[in-house]
């Protein structure tokens, strides 16, 4: 059962398009990576996907019953956050803001929510520590928490280890691994095409050539060949 | 020191004190909550900015001989709160330049349309009492004072009643919209609460102490407290114990009222700042 179709997606900003008939589509469950190089439209992508910008032509069709207020989404670190005084337990509540509606409080159920999804990515002894205080890694998951604190069938990760160790990557990595695996679907943008084949089971390669396939598929295709080998030699 | 006592508990017992003492607390309490919410979203001049907007309003209604320029002055105020704050990804021009474009410009604008079609002779008085609060302080009618509980109580209430969603966009708008909140709607209800306080702030106390009461609070309490919540609630507490301070400072003392709130604030910012520090270093 399809989630999201892109049909004829053409994707850019400012009348300048970047990114031209896009097409691909996402099942429930699945984990796809999209990878490409810096200033293919990864992010535009994702915005367009969110609804945050609109697209130049082309239509995204979702599911019926699928609503915005089924999305998680786990956005790249703003400036303004970095020293942004709350507790753990506040900026993970505000992920429940989408069902809140006019309502001004949270109720018990999203309270008891936002704590499971505390327990969930084990931050239960920061539950009331200062987020500026927290680690990036730390600080990643407490978004995380968040954005799963609104999902309810769909999460999208934009670069969700821009900036962490080798060790939290792997730990992040898992993480989302273990929601994937509970039925959640992933749609990750990422740098790092290792891990891109490692994790995930559909890949969407954006840039000059455009691919989207399987993870098999894609290892024998020829954008692979550029990313894939040149991650390599680097890593 | 006793001298001083018998002459504030004198002093207290007339009424424009009193007015003075209320107005000024009121007006502390709620640029305090709205300032936690502007200094994090990168708009701590933003009391500047709209009051200058205002001044500029102001100008064009004396031009065009109104009466009554209130309500000229909150549309034109509201209208330009609503564009500072309207901070997509796509804008051009960035929150603090756009702040600084329109303050500087209103400025100009005002300040060239009242030399032009000059009605007054004191001109540099009327600007002046325009920056530094045309009504001062301790010269408030009961109209003046009702008014101001009657919008306090407003903003207050709004605040509380939005708290949660004025959480949410300020600490990621972009995450508010992407999951269906509707963010654009709040930011426009902040705008349009931000606009009337100013406006109202500005008449009573002038645009150099609204400024100071947005960003010296919420500064403070920053520094010592850890929690949106609790910083939203110790900077209330800050601005009003500030204002009340330096209200009774300037009365025994006779210093400008103005200033006197601003320097207690800055005296307090200092304070938590060195407990900030001293608590910062023994944690975790």
């Amino acid at each position: 059962m399809s989630q999201l179709v892109v049909k004829d997606l053409c994707l850019g900003y400012e009348g300048r398009e970047i990114l031209h008939n896009l097409n691909f589509e996402v099942n429930k469950g699945d984990y796809l990576c999209i990878v490409g190089e810096n200033g293919s439209g990864k992010s535009t992508l994702m915005k367009t996907l969110l609804g945050l910008q609109h697209p130049v032509s082309g239509k995204i069709i979702t599911d019926e019953g699928f609503s915005k207020k089924g999305i998680g989404y786990l956005p790249q670190q703003t400036v303004i956050q970095k020293d942004f005084p709350a507790s753990v337990l506040e900026i993970v509540l505000s992920g429940c803001q989408n069902k809140c509606g006019i309502r001004p409080f949270y109720t018990k159920a999203e309270k008891q929510k936002a704590i499971k999804c505390i327990e969930k990515l084990e931050l239960q002894k920061f539950t009331h520590r200062c987020y500026r205080k927290l680690s990036g890694g730390q600080q990643q998951r407490v978004l995380l928490a968040r954005a799963l604190c609104a999902a309810e069938d769909i999460l999208l990760l934009d670069e969700p280890v821009a900036g962490l160790d080798p060790i939290v990557t792997g730990e992040m990595y898992s993480l989302i691994e273990k929601l994937n695996k509970s039925g959640l679907t992933v749609i990750m943008i990422s740098h790092d095409i290792q891990a891109a084949i490692r994790y995930a089971d559909k890949i969407l390669h954006i840039g000059n050539n455009i691919f989207f396939g399987t993870k098999e598929e894609y290892l024998e295709s020829s954008q692979a060949d550029t990313l894939v080998k040149g991650g390599a030699r680097n890593g | 020191m006793a001298d001083i006592f018998t002459k504030l508990s004198t002093y207290l017992q007339y009424p424009f004190v009193q007015y003075a003492l209320i107005v000024g607390v009121l007006i502390a309490l709620c640029s305090s909550l709205l300032g936690v919410t502007l200094v994090l979203k990168r708009f701590s001049f933003i009391g500047d900015g709209l009051s200058h907007v205002a001044f500029g309003a102001m100008a064009i209604a004396a031009v065009l001989k109104f009466t009554n320029d209130m309500p000229l002055i909150l549309v034109i105020t509201i209208i330009s709160a609503v564009l500072l704050l309207r901070t997509g990804q796509n804008t051009k021009i960035k929150g603090d330049a756009s702040l600084a474009m329109i303050s500087v410009g209103a400025l100009a604008i005002g300040y060239l349309l009242m030399n032009i079609f000059a009605t007054s002779s004191n001109l540099s008085g009327d600007v002046c009492t325009t920056l530094f609060g045309s009504t001062s302080i301790l010269t408030l009618s009961p109209e003046d004072v009702w008014l101001c509980i009657i919008l306090s109580v407003l903003v207050i209430g709004v605040f509380i009643f939005f708290y949660n969603k004025i959480f949410c966009i300020t600490f990621d708008e972009n995450f508010a919209l992407a999951t269906g909140v509707r963010a654009k709607l709040y930011n426009l209800i902040l705008a349009v609460v931000i606009a009337v306080i100013i406006v109202l702030a500005m008449n009573l106390v002038g645009s150099l102490l609204i400024s100071a009461l947005i960003i010296f609070p919420a500064l403070s309490a920053m520094r010592v407290f850890n929690s949106f919540k609790s910083v939203t609630i110790c900077s209330a507490v800050l601005s009003v114990i500030c204002a009340v301070l330096g209200l009774l400072i300037s009365i025994a003392f006779g210093t400008p009222v103005g200033s006197t709130i601003v320097a207690a604030d800055i005296v307090l910012f200092f304070i938590f700042m060195l407990t900030g520090k001293l608590i910062g270093g023994q944690k975790q």
